[in-house]
């Protein structure tokens, strides 16, 4: 079997959760395959977390050089061609820097490319079976990939469970000196720290979510009425931010804020993983859609198949007779 | 700046349901309702704007058949100044990589300066843009919801990363960048407009005049291949209320108060 190779994420010298969720990927393609972790960076953080993978990797590979002490797609998939062996099996998790490398490298190491992957049910003659999703979720598809030249696969971050390892002694070996020259024509130059918005969605017990279900700008008051009566804030998915129709700091998910309500209401909202990602804390989601096959009905709590622009004002009645009542 | 914008015509997920087939080996695309990818739209919103004020001109190109010539009616009705079907049975049963080598042959004979995709097909991967950047070796950036022109050798680009934060990087012409939903609002088109560029003649480059070995493409040459779609079963499933109306309000009502949702 060939070698599994796991591209570990990290920040300020914490290795990410997918380094985790990778090791239990890695043993779904081959419990016998041997496993390394390739760890890119630069200084003392670098060397921290080498050492603390060394508890669930048996091999690191550490890669140390001054301009990747940020990490730039373009430089690292440069390191990792010229030290990858051939037909080896690499992971990534599926965020926004294995999107960024992982189609690149699978052409420059001549592998094949299976992305956002959910589940892996082995190898059958040298083609791995796996599962992905197409249609926002809406189904479920097996993919079958030929590895015989090796295959690049990123994750799903969340989709593979940490599993206990037993405690393994890991040596870390360094290959900085193995990746040559790095010359990059796309340069790094700042972080722009998100906006806070009017409301802080993430300090609020309730949320009235909606989603692309609300239809147009002039709907999103139906909500604002709800969450008014019910002293709860307004939040979003992705496609309301992208029409315009409320600001950015409103979005729920991976590519917004992560929110912890005890109560969720998820109105016209399908239910992508990207929203379900920013869902944390287990709140209660209450599931109104007009679509019963939205996958927001398999995670939800309680499920309503029912038009928002409907539902939603005659629930604001109902909520303000409710209050009305419990204040006298 | 001549700018190429790769394009996909896709089931649109927000007028249809997707079901499978009865054999559950392809959805049910009797009664689809098709429209370009939305990440596409936007990225040829973005060719127009920076055309608009830089000067050059935007072609819209897509790997199909006939079906598909509609999407690049109607980008041209948004003022794409060229579409360009690149058809040929050898193409079909393309994965991304087969995809992404027919893009590269087409861009090899041509001359652009900028190369634009969406971010994800609805049904794809999120791979052709990567995979042609490395094909063409030029730079690449993934997620990009910002461009500004710098000079006419590079660009500063913002890529959406975790948290609503924005990644910010210098880029050089030629790129591939892969736009994401949201850098702008895609102009309205209307019948009217799409009407104004139907006799507009589309080029529809084979693989013999593209240069593209059939053995590189297509079904034979995929290495990744889905087998069937099935409904995922994720979680343990939501409790459906089927009540009335009324009847299902007072019960959302009770549960908020009871998961303290109305102190």
């Amino acid at each position: 079997m060939a070698r599994i190779f796991a591209y570990i994420l990290h920040k300020a010298g914490v290795a990410d959760d997918s380094a985790a969720e990778l090791i239990s990927a890695a043993r779904a393609i081959d419990p016998s395959a041997p496993l390394t972790a390739i760890v890119t960076g630069f200084g003392a953080d670098l060397d921290v977390v080498c050492s603390g993978l060394r508890a669930s990797y048996a091999e690191i590979w550490k890669i140390s050089n001054e301009v990747l002490a940020y990490p730039n797609a373009e430089l690292i998939r440069q390191a990792l061609v010229k030290i990858l062996p051939a037909g080896c099996v690499v992971l990534a998790a599926h965020e926004h820097f294995g999107i960024d490398l992982a189609p690149g490298l699978s052409i420059k190491t001549n592998a094949s490319f299976v992305s956002d992957v959910i589940a892996i049910e082995g190898i059958e003659d040298s083609h791995l079976k796996l599962v992905r999703q197409e249609f926002g979720g809406q189904v479920s598809a097996h993919v079958r990939c030929d590895i015989a030249s090796g295959v690049v696969i990123t994750i799903r971050p969340g989709a593979f469970k940490q599993v206990e390892n037993a405690a393994v002694n890991g040596i870390v070996v360094d290959k900085s000196s193995e990746i040559g020259a790095l010359t990059a024509r796309r340069r790094y130059l700042e972080t722009i720290v998100a906006e806070a918005g009017d409301v802080d969605i993430t300090k609020h017990n309730v949320l009235v979510s909606v989603g692309r279900g609300i239809q147009e700008k002039d709907n999103i008051g139906i909500a604002k009425e709800l969450a008014e009566a019910l002293g709860a804030a307004v939040s979003c998915s992705r496609p309301v931010v992208d029409a315009k129709w409320l600001e950015k700091s409103r979005q729920v998910g991976s590519s917004g804020k992560t929110v912890k309500p005890k109560v969720y209401l998820a109105c016209g909202i399908s239910g992508s993983f990207q929203h379900l990602a920013g869902l944390k804390g287990n709140p209660f989601i209450i599931a109104i859609n007009k679509n019963p096959k939205a996958p927001i009905f398999q995670v939800a709590d309680v499920g309503i198949v029912d038009d928002i622009l409907e539902f939603l004002p005659e629930l604001t009645t109902k909520v303000q007779e409710a209050r009305g009542v419990s204040v006298k | 700046m001549e700018i190429l914008v790769c394009a996909r015509r896709v089931p649109d997920t927000s007028e249809n349901d997707i079901q499978l087939n009865s054999a559950g080996n392809d959805i049910e695309r009797d009664d689809l309702v098709y429209s370009i990818n939305e990440s596409d739209n936007y990225a040829v919103e973005e060719a127009l704007q920076i055309a608009a004020k830089f000067g050059g001109s935007v072609t819209v190109a897509t790997v199909g058949g006939e079906d598909d010539e509609e999407i690049l009616r109607r980008e041209m009705a948004m003022g794409a100044n060229h579409g360009v079907l690149i058809s040929d049975d050898a193409f079909a049963g393309s994965d991304g990589r087969g995809i992404a080598t027919v893009l590269a042959a087409f861009v090899r004979k041509g001359r652009y300066d900028l190369i634009l995709t969406g971010v994800q097909a609805d049904d794809g991967a999120a791979q052709v843009g990567g995979m042609l950047a490395a094909m063409l070796d030029y730079p690449f950036a993934s997620l990009v919801n910002s461009i500004e022109i710098l000079d006419g050798n590079k660009l500063k680009v913002g890529r959406e990363i975790a948290g609503g934060n924005r990644e910010i990087s210098e880029i050089d012409l030629p790129c591939v960048l892969s736009i994401q939903t949201g850098i702008n609002e895609p102009r309205y088109v209307g019948m009217r407009g799409i009407r104004q560029v139907a006799s507009i003649p589309i080029p529809t480059p084979s693989a013999a005049e593209l240069g593209i070995d059939p053995a590189t493409v297509g079904e034979m040459a995929a290495r990744v291949k889905r087998i069937d779609y099935f409904v995922p079963a994720l979680g343990k499933g939501a409790e459906m209320l089927s009540g009335s109306r009324e009847e299902n309000i007072d019960k959302v009502v009770n549960l908020i108060a009871a998961k303290g949702g109305l102190k």
